[in-house]
């Protein structure tokens, strides 16, 4: 049974869309039956591995109805399978279950997309930033963000020659 | 004893320009390379460019021992502070060679994480264009920090501050090529 049909039997009313892309296989989740979708994929799809998360931000896309999209992709190590899992969040507050508890791997994976975009994940044992210096405020990748920074590059003592 | 009596073979000159002499035939580069240029460097220091033959290969890997950091590649402002410590754990006298387009200006990575060049925050001797330069444009480059060496001198911070003349060689004029291509000058000879 492949995971489509596994979690079109569990989970008939939940809005599940599913979508295909030559070897990917998509399904969007509403973000509420998250933790049972990607429960249900670990323990009954056989899907061990979680290869990454990552997000994009839909601001200012013209048919786009949430603003950030968050993307799961996931592994099933004996089969090969792979499948990607994706949900919404919106501002003010976007957050999401942490799925550290499901995969160890979202870890780190967790801590750098609330670091480029600012989602944060409930129930991650360490949420902080990993990219960027604790000291920066904002979020770089979400696209009201300008690309040359608010002047955070230039934010540093000057050491003249005759100071050194 | 007069100085008719000094054989040809004895050279006649201040205690100052011996120091510079010889500090300028053996720099110890600090190799901060974070990028492409690195591997420039590491091609400029190995057998086949050779960057012995003017007295610069010994490369250390600890800022106290060496007088010539060569900054090659680009900067982000997570590795700024690193830098600057580096920079003010080096002995004096020192000097700074910003190697390859990121180090002088950023080159092309003008994003909010990449310092726009090194010079807005530690003093730069010399630059040297590229991306990444090639081993010939470093040696260039060190030629003339040689150059520069020789004639400013080996003084610390406190007694630049007292400076009040500018030293060392002239400016790079930029109008100077346009005035030689439309043939009004001629090259100046270096000597």
């Amino acid at each position: 049974m492949s995971h489509q049909e596994l979690l079109q039997t569990r989970f008939p009313a939940a809005g599940l869309v599913f979508s295909d892309f030559r070897d990917n296989h998509r399904v969007q989740v509403p973000k509420e039956r998250l933790v049972e979708v990607l429960t249900c994929l670990k323990t009954e799809g056989g899907f061990d591995m979680l290869v990454d998360i990552t997000a994009v931000d839909y601001l200012e896309y013209e048919d786009a109805d949430d603003r950030f999209g968050v993307v799961y992709v996931l592994l099933n190590t004996s089969t090969g399978e792979r499948t990607i899992v994706k949900t919404f969040v919106n501002d003010p507050d976007p957050t999401l279950p942490s799925m550290y508890p499901l995969w160890k791997s979202a870890d780190w994976t967790e801590r750098e997309v609330y670091d480029m975009f600012g989602i944060k994940f409930e129930g991650h044992p360490d949420l902080r930033r990993i990219l960027m210096p604790d000291e920066f405020t904002t979020f770089p990748l979400r696209k009201d963000y300008p690309l040359k920074g608010r002047g955070e590059r230039h934010n540093f003592p000057v050491i003249t020659r005759s100071e050194s | 004893m007069a100085v008719k009596d000094i054989p040809d073979n004895v050279f006649m000159t201040t205690l100052d320009a011996a120091a510079n002499w010889s500090r300028a035939n053996s720099l110890w580069p600090m190799p901060f390379a974070t990028a492409c240029c690195g591997i420039e460097l590491m091609a400029t220091a190995s057998s086949r460019f050779d960057l012995s033959r003017f007295g610069a290969e010994v490369m250390r890997f600890s800022p106290r021992q060496c007088d010539l950091m060569i900054v090659a590649g680009r900067v982000v402002m997570k590795m700024l502070p690193v830098l600057q410590r580096i920079w003010l754990q080096m002995p004096e006298p020192k000097w700074c060679i910003s190697m390859g387009a990121c180090a002088c200006t950023g080159g092309v990575f003008d994003t909010y994480a990449v310092v726009q060049g090194v010079d807005r925050f530690i003093p730069v001797d010399m630059y040297v264009p590229g991306c990444p330069p090639r081993p010939e444009q470093l040696i260039a480059g060190i030629i003339a920090l040689q150059d520069k060496v020789i004639k400013t001198g080996t003084f610390n911070g406190r007694e630049f501050a007292k400076r009040t003349v500018a030293m060392g060689p002239p400016p790079f004029d930029a109008d100077e090529l346009i005035r030689i291509r439309e043939g009004n000058e001629q090259l100046p000879v270096l000597n």
